[in-house]
């Protein structure tokens, strides 16, 4: 029992620490304000995490978000700003496209017994050179749907905001907690990265359930680049480069193991909150080079692993 | 009673140079405990994979008729589905899930489309109680024993209302009153109709529990019993086969069972953690020693503690009047010990890599890696064992995962006395690889024997361990319990020390 909190807690004390430190050193730090831009600002990373920690659970990877990310971006651009759809019809296109994208590369996966690291690197590049080949240029949305998007929330005391993103978001984050513990999917996806043979001879729907999770990940990811969409208003091809890594780090800060197996989401948003508050801190700071936020990531990513190191060897010792 | 519920026929799976089953037949009866029985690598498993859809059966052979109907299951979650469950050897559960997630992954309880896991914690209690198990259900599957993880896979195969509920091996890691209680559970079921196959290795338990006995040998059919009327001898003749008689004449080592041959190697006392304990075993110079047991007796450990992969933690091994204290498999090859393992897939062929290269591995590792061996030398070498031991290929380059098992084998051989060890060790050489090349390769333990070398070698075969071994070392539950030569050294009486429980 403790052992399977534990990498959670400590995400979660971290992150307090930090942010205490913030508050105490900076006038503001420790306001509502910055929490819900923390949440407002990640929400695209968070909801991308979010799919990539089904993935992780299930003891595969999803190197193909970035990319998803920029092509459904550039679709936004192109649907909305060039052919005048509005926003909800190419939303209704873009999201199912994506889930099959995802679906072909689980359906690979699972049929090849391919690993799913060269899969969904495939799948990243694919993705990525088609977004290109759509618009090299960054194209501009301009309709009345996304004005109301941005102007869409309610206000919260302290000067705060809760916006549409993180709106968007904090439904993804509950239907995902329900889908991961109450629901028959979500066990299987603990059951495959338990041990896949054990799962499948115990009857799990292995080709369904990989399918499953790729294409939930993608759907994600493809939410994700319509959400960046309502910062930029706009959609760019080369956004979003790296951002699989970014979402990979903030779901093994969270505490989920990189073999699969064990983890949550909630610890997938301490993690991405991790992030935030470093970055916020080195704002706030003002003296220092923003690269501080990947060194101190780096650092921790390290933490991270030898800590579920040796957190699993006491788990073998155990047994 | 009568009624069968499932029915499998004149039923063949092939695996690449290897019949694992000929035409065997299968009929359960509804209410009936029948045991399947048979040597390792007879083909109980194979069959019980088969059944439950975790293998196909060779395409157009034989037909399995299950609640009436033809079936062919292509997954374990159809076979599920259907009404047949499976508790298979190893404990196949997710150590990361907890209990009753395990009991119940893919039936759970659900209101309003979400699973409750209130009710299913306490369905999960109330199904562990039948086991006699208090524990908590909701603490993750890693935290128990090994025997406590089985009861909680028989309790799963048993929530699933199946009509067919297969134990392949149920009781290897339960104690006494946990046999007792499966049991019960097992009576239970019997009398609520449910067909139950039972494999098991404890003969007493078989008489104690099953109605009926179907018997395995080599992948083929030999008959099908009532357990009242067959008397044990009976069976394990049936088990073992009448060629046995025949064989048994043949007690053709390669070299004299010499009383007083020097010793080579020497183990004395030795404990493993977690292992093999007080072990002594003595292999004089140019003798085969036979060391049989059956899985999880400690042979494997035996192995293991020699060639340096566990650790001794007290006693003393010597080799050839040296102390012999390897921390590492390449210490021990070092000091001219070789090991050819027990799982030839996992632990020794490097499949992509050519037969030359398999075959020059260890004795590049002997050297050290500064001291290359040329190529030209590499391709001496595996020309000479290819002829040597008639190594089917066509050249030395071809990848080793092409070949056969049989072959395969030979080649791992080739790569061990390559490095001309004093002590060459075989973990189930024959396991697994065809007639044709078993002959071969037990002519061949002969021939190093006949040349000095001396050999240790395990094999769930005992009529081949009696055929080469001048010595018969029986292990059970990780000890020694005895030793035979000579007249005693026949299938049976080490049959008999293995089953004495």
């Amino acid at each position: 029992m403790s052992t399977r909190y534990l990498p959670l807690y400590v995400t979660g004390a971290l992150l307090s620490l930090l942010f205490g430190l913030g508050a105490i050193q900076f006038d503001g730090f420790g306001s509502m304000r910055v929490v819900l831009n923390l949440f407002s600002d990640n929400a695209f990373l968070m909801i991308t995490a979010i799919g990539m920690t089904l993935v992780i659970i299930s003891g595969g990877i999803d190197l193909s978000v970035g990319s998803v990310i920029a092509l459904s971006g550039v679709l936004c651009g192109l649907l909305i700003g060039e052919y005048g759809w509005h926003p909800l019809a190419a939303f209704a296109l873009i999201l199912p496209l994506a889930t099959l994208f995802g679906a072909i590369m689980g359906m690979w996966i699972h049929v090849y017994k391919l690993q799913p690291f060269i899969v969904t690197l495939a799948g990243m590049f694919f993705a990525r050179g088609l977004a290109t080949m759509l618009s090299e240029e960054s194209i501009a949305i301009d309709h009345p749907f996304y004005d109301a998007v941005a102007d869409f929330g309610f206000s919260l005391p302290g000067n705060a905001w809760l916006g549409t993103s993180t709106l968007l978001l904090l439904l993804v984050l509950v239907v995902a907690v329900l889908v991961m513990h109450y629901s028959r999917f979500g066990a299987y996806v603990y059951a495959l990265g338990g041990n896949h043979q054990s799962a499948e001879l115990m009857g799990v729907p292995v080709a369904k359930a990989t399918i499953g999770i790729y294409a939930t990940s993608s759907f994600l990811a493809a939410l994700a680049g319509i959400v960046f969409t309502f910062y930029t208003f706009s959609g760019y091809a080369l956004t979003a480069v790296g951002t699989e890594l970014d979402a990979i780090a903030a779901v093994v800060i969270g505490g989920t193991l990189l073999t699969g197996g064990s983890g949550f989401v909630v610890g997938t948003i301490l993690g991405v909150l991790m992030m935030g508050v470093i970055q916020t801190y080195i704002i706030f700071d003002g003296s220092l080079s923003s690269w501080w936020t990947k060194i101190v990531i780096g650092l921790l990513l390290f933490f991270f692993i030898v800590l579920q190191k040796l957190l699993n060897r006491g788990r073998v010792q155990h047994a | 009673m009568q009624e069968s519920v499932l029915a499998l026929e004149n039923i063949s799976k092939t695996f690449p140079g290897v019949k694992a089953l000929q035409g065997v037949q299968l009929t359960l009866r509804a209410g009936e405990v029948h045991a399947l029985l048979g040597e390792n690598g007879a083909g109980k498993s194979t069959l019980v994979k088969v059944m439950t859809g975790a293998m196909r059966k060779d395409e157009g052979t034989g037909r399995m008729c299950f609640d009436g109907k033809d079936r062919d299951f292509t997954s374990p979650s159809e076979a599920q589905k259907a009404g047949i469950s499976t508790v298979y050897q190893e404990v196949n559960l997710l150590p990361n899930l907890s209990v009753a997630q395990n009991l119940f992954l893919g039936h759970e309880p659900k209101r309003f489309a979400l699973i409750q896991h209130s009710r299913m914690q306490q369905q999960a209690r109330e199904l562990l109680k039948q086991f006699k198990l208090d524990i908590d259900v909701t603490a993750p599957l890693n935290q128990f024993s090994v025997a406590v993880q089985q009861l909680i896979a028989i309790a799963r195969g048993v929530a699933m209302k199946a009509k067919v509920l297969v134990l392949d091996e149920p009781t290897a890691s339960l104690d006494k009153d946990e046999v007792e209680t499966l049991f019960g559970v097992m009576e239970q079921l019997k009398s609520e109709g449910v067909a139950i196959v039972f494999i098991s290795h404890f003969l007493d338990q078989v008489y104690r529990i099953s109605d009926r006995i179907t018997v395995l040998r080599n992948g083929q059919f030999i008959g099908e019993y009532i357990t009242a009327e067959l008397p044990r001898p009976k069976l394990i003749e049936a088990m073992l086969g009448k060629e046995l008689q025949a064989m048994h004449g043949q007690h053709q080592p390669g070299c004299a069972d010499s009383v007083d041959a020097p010793a080579l190697f020497k183990m004395d006392k030795v404990c493993v953690k977690n292992s093999i304990e007080n072990m002594d075993i003595l292999v004089p110079k140019g003798q085969a020693i036979g060391m049989a047991g059956l899985l999880g007796s400690g042979r494997t450990e035996v192995c293991r503690a020699i060639f340096g992969v566990d650790s001794v933690a007290s006693g003393q091994m010597q080799l050839a009047d040296a102390p012999l204290k390897p921390q590492s498999p390449a210490e021990a090859i070092k000091a001219g010990v070789a090991l050819c393992p027990e799982d030839r897939k996992t632990d020794g062929i490097i499949g992509p890599l050519s037969i030359r290269e398999n075959i020059a591995l260890a004795l590049q590792a002997r050297l050290g890696w500064w001291r290359y061996l040329s190529k030209a030398k590499q391709q001496a070498l595996a020309d000479k064992y290819i002829e040597e031991l008639q190594i089917a290929t066509p050249d030395a380059e071809k990848p080793i995962g092409q070949l056969s098992g049989g072959n395969q084998q030979k080649v791992i051989l080739a790569r061990w006395l390559a490095t001309q060890p004093q002590l060459l060790v075989l973990d189930e050489p024959t396991r697994g690889i065809d007639i044709g090349a078993h002959a071969e390769i037990l002519n061949l333990i002969k021939r190093l024997c006949h040349d000095g070398m001396s050999l240790l070698v395990t094999s769930s075969e005992l009529e081949e361990l009696v055929a080469f071994a001048n010595k018969v070392v029986v292990l059970r539950d990780r000890r020694k319990v005895s030793e035979l030569s000579g007249e005693d050294m026949t299938p049976q009486h080490i049959m008999q020390a293995i089953a004495e429980a």
